[in-house]
């Protein structure tokens, strides 16, 4: 039952950065039903910025929750810049051209960051570990039964799930709540329409890329500080966030959400009782069952893009 | 000057000419029909004058000033509003959404002003809710202001999208035959609908319809076009007789 337990929470920790990542696929398909294979990539850069600001400041020795504020703040910032520019110059140009011009474009964004990643000026080809701001501690032991049945919930854990739980929260306000939400959800059911109802679609395109891009870095400094940094970091975290994208619905805000908590915990649980071996291969058995049996996941209200 | 003059308006589908030589003009207050055979090129003219499609050779102007090249969004803010021959609702927003989202482009906070949520920001929102309200009881749908718009009745949804296009406030409405699919009695009283919405918000409209019925008995002037051509100009009796027309509807009895 502890192992189970542990289990489970290490599988909600890992699942809400992938919920974080999904959410960004999710909102750019919705508006543009555009698969942004680039997204992975962003979640790195997000990384890659936190971990120059932590060793920039760190002479400073600033309080934890100081540096964290801006560490994060720092990473959401530039990687909405990103997010803006991928958008601008890689796809926007391309916005009437059939799609699979687009797709390939997105992964051809995608391995442009992967190698500029790898070059010196930008990070280099090393993993490098996130600078000590904050260190991993238990605090939150429970005993169950014996001294051989504990179970621990980290710092870490608390910070990934507390950070998606509140930005998924901040992120439902936007939606649901504000102008530009509403533009965004007009945007994402007749594109062309909202423009004749007055909608600047190109802005509402640059502001779904940007809070889907600062939401990716959350997930990533969050993992830099979990395990490390490295440029090719994005790969396996992006495609698993696609999935759960997919599994959640693409185009489904609070399905992404869902969607990436479930794969954190599927793949929790194959590690744990099967082999971890299996770990990363799961998600896309999960991604190829969906497509058999609910194309349209969970809370979908779309087909599946056909790649 | 009229505040909508559209001039030797030509569009080219390859090698389709949609709509050639097409002038029109309509003013503040005024009920314009177009009418013309399936094919004639009626949607195509509303298609250029919102900015979807770029004309051939010709120019439309709003208060003066070219629209042609502008994009349908600013061409929206402009002042020009419609709605279409099949209803494009945003069908998973509520009724109210969808107002709101013509009230959209009057907003002056911008997007600082909605993350901080200013006082200014916050009584721009509740004016516009308390707007979209009134304007959904005009049209017999504030008690539905919650539902969503694609679980309307067909004739619901038809006039939503009447008030959507309104709530962008516009100085011209186009109406992409707003009375297909509807009963008679719906009909009737869209009739009433369209000349209020005239009368009250003193706004130009220009009607599309295949109900010649309904055409002859709220527009002041007609224009029928056929095959891109414009065959005739006119009041409804002028127009009914003209030979031309008739012979366009296969001889078929007008209005
Ligand atoms: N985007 C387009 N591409 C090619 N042909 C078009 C396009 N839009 C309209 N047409 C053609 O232009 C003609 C006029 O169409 P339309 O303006 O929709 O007619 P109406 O609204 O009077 O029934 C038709 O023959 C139609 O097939
Ligand atoms: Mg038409």
């Amino acid at each position: 039952m502890d192992y189970l337990t542990q289990q489970l929470i290490n599988g909600l920790s890992i699942g809400a950065t992938y919920a974080l990542i999904a959410l960004g696929y999710t909102m750019v398909y919705g508006v543009l039903r555009l698969i942004n294979f680039a997204h992975g990539e962003v979640y790195m850069m997000g990384a890659v910025v936190a971990y120059w600001i932590a060793i920039g400041i760190a002479p400073w020795g600033w309080p934890v929750w100081g540096a964290l504020a801006v560490i994060f703040g720092g990473a959401m910032g530039a990687c909405a810049v990103l997010g803006f520019a991928i958008e601008f110059f890689a796809y926007r140009p391309l916005r009437n051209k059939p799609r699979l011009v687009v797709l390939i474009t997105a992964i051809g964004v995608s391995l442009l960051l992967q190698n500029l990643a790898q070059t010196r000026y930008v990070f280099g080809p090393t993993p490098e570990a996130f600078p000590a701001v904050i260190e991993a501690k238990t605090v939150v032991r429970w005993t169950m039964g014996g001294p051989d049945n504990v179970v621990t919930v980290s710092n870490l854990d608390l910070l990934s799930l507390g950070l998606s739980l509140g930005l998924m929260g901040v992120l439902a306000w936007v939606v649901l709540r504000t102008r530009q939400g509403l533009a965004l959800r007009a945007v994402s059911y007749r594109f062309d329409t909202s423009s004749l109802m007055g909608i600047n679609t190109n802005r509402t395109i640059s502001f779904t890329f940007m809070l889907g891009s600062a939401l990716a870095a959350v997930a990533g400094v969050v993992d830099a500080i979990r395990y490390d940094v490295r440029p090719l970091m994005g790969l396996m975290p992006g495609l698993k966030a696609f999935v759960a994208a997919v599994l959640g619905g693409i185009g489904s805000i609070p399905g992404a959400f869902v969607g990436g908590l479930v794969i954190g915990l599927i793949e929790t649980l194959v590690k744990g009782y099967l082999s971890s071996a299996y770990s990363d291969a799961v998600a896309f058995v999960v991604l190829i069952v969906i497509l058999l049996v609910r194309p349209s996941g969970i809370l979908g209200r779309y087909e599946a893009e056909k790649l | 000057m009229a505040l909508l003059e559209i001039s030797n308006l030509t569009v080219q589908f390859g090698g389709l000419r949609a709509l050639s030589g097409f002038d029109f003009e309509l003013d503040e207050g005024q009920l314009h029909g177009l009418i013309g055979p399936n094919g004639a090129g009626k949607t195509t003219a509303f298609n250029v004058a919102t900015g979807v499609y770029q004309p051939t050779m010709g120019d439309v102007r709003l208060a003066g000033e070219s629209v042609v090249g502008a994009r349908p969004f600013e061409i929206n803010r402009l002042g020009i509003a419609r709605t279409f021959q099949n209803t494009r609702l945003f069908s998973g927003l509520t009724v109210l959404e969808n107002v709101l989202v013509g009230f959209n482009q009057s907003v002056t906070h911008g997007f600082w002003g909605t993350i901080l949520r200013t006082p200014h920001h916050q009584r721009e929102d509740r004016m516009h809710e308390h707007e979209a309200m009134r304007l959904l009881e005009r049209f017999g749908l504030a008690n539905r202001s919650e539902e969503l718009a694609q679980n309307l009745p067909y004739g619901d949804q038809r006039r939503l999208e009447i008030a959507r296009a309104l709530a962008t406030r516009p100085r011209i409405l186009l109406l992409d035959e707003p009375a297909a699919g509807m009963n008679p009695q719906e009909k009737i009283a869209l009739m009433d609908l369209i000349r209020f919405i005239r009368d009250e918000f003193s706004i130009g409209i220009w009607l599309i319809e295949h109900d010649m019925k309904l055409v002859m008995a709220i527009c002041e002037r007609i224009t029928v076009l056929d095959h891109g051509e414009t065959i005739a100009v006119g009041t409804a009796a002028e127009v009914q007789a003209d030979p031309k027309v008739i012979e366009a509807y296969l001889g078929e009895p007008v209005g």
